[in-house]
């Protein structure tokens, strides 16, 4: 039989029918749902059809909630009224609403790996680009649109066409100080925004098979900006360990005969890739972004990147459009750059362990005067868990806000944001103009780097602490 | 689905690598307006001043680049988040195609689902476009012809271009894939079936799912239990 990569194997069993040209109609066995849902359940309702599987489809709230402590129905959010019709509209549908305040509610990236809802070898797509997360269990799971929400929500289906195969080992062993963040960061970094345009990503090697569950959700959430829809990481003892016992994966004989079935998914060792990258884990220090790029990122000990030692006028002119919106000098260090915000959260980093990584270095100290710095936990598991581990009292006598768990700051949709102006040291995926709120100025990075520049009030080298 | 056969028309040079579609369309306004009412606030930050007054030196300002279809785009257009918005606020704006070396690979899909044709074109041929747009003054039209796979500048000079056959049929008959996948349900029930056979676990999540007690419910929602 012919060798196979990890992402073929799931690929092959999700297949309806060809369609031609490299195109298939692809069986969806996990859909997921946010808030943003309502309107592709309601465009359903109206043309009169039923959900197709309901049992495959699960749904939470995550973007439009506010984070405030202690948030009622009155404070929960500004825009409550799409809460609301989120709540009709999966109730009308059957549709499982994982609401606000009970277990299972949280960003929908958390929540799925957390529920044992994603499992190794499904094919799963939610109205959301950073799905790619979800591949961090050996699935293949990448974001749609909003039509093709209600195409799947009628069909169970989608129309896909096969990407190409990228595949990125990570060889050798993370300095201290470097997180799975910063691998991810740094890759951005060297093949750029769109490097990864047309392929399904698989990260490997010795680097990333060291990783936690988490740490792969981490790594796989930046997949997009790569240019991936798609980034994955092959199923293992890990992967099966974090599963055991989830509430919503499988027990008794089918747990068994689905681990049997994992252990088959790997890529094959002879399997062929269309692209392959490698990259020297001992060579990356923490990251930072500098510009409004995710590829726009230095080494923390780096300067800020001259855009006239640039030959491409493109590149230089989204250089100096970048460094004028940040407000930043060509040289100079990146160090040492005032903070006014540092926000730890969102589908890349506010699982437990990122919150562990950051509550050890933020214990016994305190958040510099003028920064304010925000927890905001992924999930409800993920804030009760924490608190029963008591990281929110580390935090909050540190000086951090502990926060009500959902998307907040990472996109400025729900009343959290980063005042015009501000600059902001972000866990979060995304350093877009405005992304942050109107004029906000957001450097991504570890939440260790964050802490740090929380209590240093500046960019600060986590490894100087 | 309105269909795209042949568009002739003027195009807007925006030729800046990785613009997001955050910048397309904010997210305030996906929360905030329906569909159909989001053209004016395609690219709103580039478009308006802080005072609320159009910028008139954002090209889509300028006349007669107002009344561009087309949008001749740079590396990695209409990359980052999957919102559907961004297609329906260049569609409100009336652009019809961009033209670009590369796209956002959500955007990339959405653009099918709602008429508007993406025209992959080597960096190169899209700066040769934009420079004869450029040197009249924006009159010199583009045109995109779906039928011939081709880009043709003002000059005449003409470029083909690739697109996936289905994705052509589906442009140039305006047809709804939900209808089509329909069409098709017997396949996918029998594709379940026989799944559910091999991995059944898949499909054992939803009974574990159980509904939220009213308890937990009322609690945080302030609403009474059903």
């Amino acid at each position: 039989m012919a060798s196979k990569a990890l992402f073929d194997k799931i690929w092959d069993r999700h297949a309806v029918a060809d369609l031609g040209d490299g195109y298939a109609l692809m069986h969806v066995s996990r859909h997921l749902m946010h808030d943003g849902g309502a309107a592709s359940l309601a465009i359903l309702r109206k043309r009169g059809y039923p959900v197709h599987d309901r049992e495959l489809t699960f749904a939470t709230m995550d973007h439009a909630v506010s984070t405030e402590p202690g948030r009622t129905a009155d404070t929960v959010s500004p825009f409550s009224a799409r809460l609301e019709s989120m709540r009709q509209e999966s109730r009308a549908a059957g549709i499982r609403l994982f609401d606000l305040g009970e277990p299972g509610q949280g960003i929908i990236h958390v929540v799925g790996p957390e529920l044992g809802i994603t499992l190794p070898g499904t094919f799963l797509v939610c109205g959301d680009s950073h799905t790619c997360t979800h591949g961090g269990m050996g699935a293949i799971a990448f974001g749609i649109g909003a039509s093709e929400v209600v195409h799947v929500l009628a069909t169970q289906t989608i129309v896909q066409r096969r990407p190409q195969r990228m595949r990125v080992t990570f060889e050798g062993a993370r300095r201290p100080g470097v997180f799975p963040k910063d691998m991810i960061l740094h890759l951005i970094g060297q093949i750029g925004t769109a490097g990864g345009t047309g392929y399904a990503v698989e990260y490997a090697g010795s680097a990333v098979r060291a990783l936690g569950v988490e740490g792969r959700l981490t790594m796989c959430n930046l997949s997009i900006e790569l240019g991936a829809k798609i980034g994955m990481i092959a199923p293992d003892d890990t992967t099966i360990e974090y599963l055991a016992g989830r509430p919503l994966a499988p027990k008794g004989e089918l747990w068994d005969r689905a681990v049997a079935d994992w252990r088959g998914l790997p890529s094959d060792p002879d399997a062929r890739f269309d692209r392959e990258v490698e990259i020297d884990v001992a060579r990356i220090v923490p990251q930072i972004t500098w510009g409004t790029s995710p590829e726009h990122v230095v080494g923390v000990d780096e300067r800020v990147p001259d855009p006239a030692a640039v030959g491409n006028p493109d590149r230089r002119r989204a250089m100096e459009a970048a460094l004028e919106y940040m407000g930043l000098q060509p040289g100079a260090p990146i160090a040492g750059t005032p903070v006014d915000w540092v926000f730890i959260g969102s589908c890349t980093n506010s699982r437990l362990s990122d919150l562990r990584d950051a509550a050890t270095i933020a214990k016994g100290r305190k958040v510099a005067e003028h920064v304010r710095a925000w927890v905001v936990p992924g999930s409800e598991n993920v804030k009760r868990q924490a608190e029963a581990e008591g990281l929110d009292r580390i935090f909050k006598d540190s000086g951090f806000e502990w926060r009500e768990p959902g998307c907040s700051m990472c996109l400025a949709f729900n009343g959290d944001r980063v005042p015009r102006g501000q600059r902001s040291v972000s866990t979060s995926n995304r350093n877009f103009v405005g992304r942050q709120g109107p004029g906000a100025r957001t450097h991504l990075a570890s939440p260790a780097m964050a802490v740090a520049a929380a209590v240093s009030g500046r960019i600060t080298d986590v490894r100087m602490l | 689905m309105e269909r795209f056969t042949v568009l002739e028309a003027v195009a807007a040079p925006l030729l800046r690598q990785n613009v997001d579609t955050d910048m397309i369309i904010r997210v305030e306004r996906l929360r905030d307006l329906e569909r159909d009412a989001l053209g004016p606030y395609a690219f709103e930050s580039w478009r308006y001043l802080p005072d609320g007054t159009e910028d008139p030196g954002f090209v889509l300002n300028r006349p007669p680049y107002r009344e561009a279809r087309i949008i001749l785009a740079a590396d990695n257009f209409a990359c980052g988040s999957s919102r559907e918005a961004a297609v329906w606020a260049l569609w409100g704006f009336g652009i019809r195609a961009v033209i670009a070396p590369s796209f956002g690979p959500i955007f990339f899909n959405n653009c099918f689902q709602n008429g508007l044709l993406p025209v992959v074109l080597p960096l190169e041929a899209v700066m040769q476009l934009a420079a004869e747009v450029e040197a009249s003054q924006g009159r010199g039209k583009v045109r995109v012809d779906l039928e011939r796979c081709q880009v043709v500048a003002p000059s005449g000079k003409a470029w083909s271009f690739e697109i996936d056959r289905l994705r052509r049929e589906g442009l140039l008959q305006g047809l709804d894939q939900i209808e089509l996948t329909r069409a098709r349900d017997a396949e996918i029930r029998a594709h379940q079936a026989r799944d559910r056979e091999l991995h059944p676990w898949i499909y054992a999540a939803g009974a574990w799912a159980a509904p939220p007690e009213a308890e937990t419910k009322s609690r945080t929602t302030g609403k009474a239990p059903e």
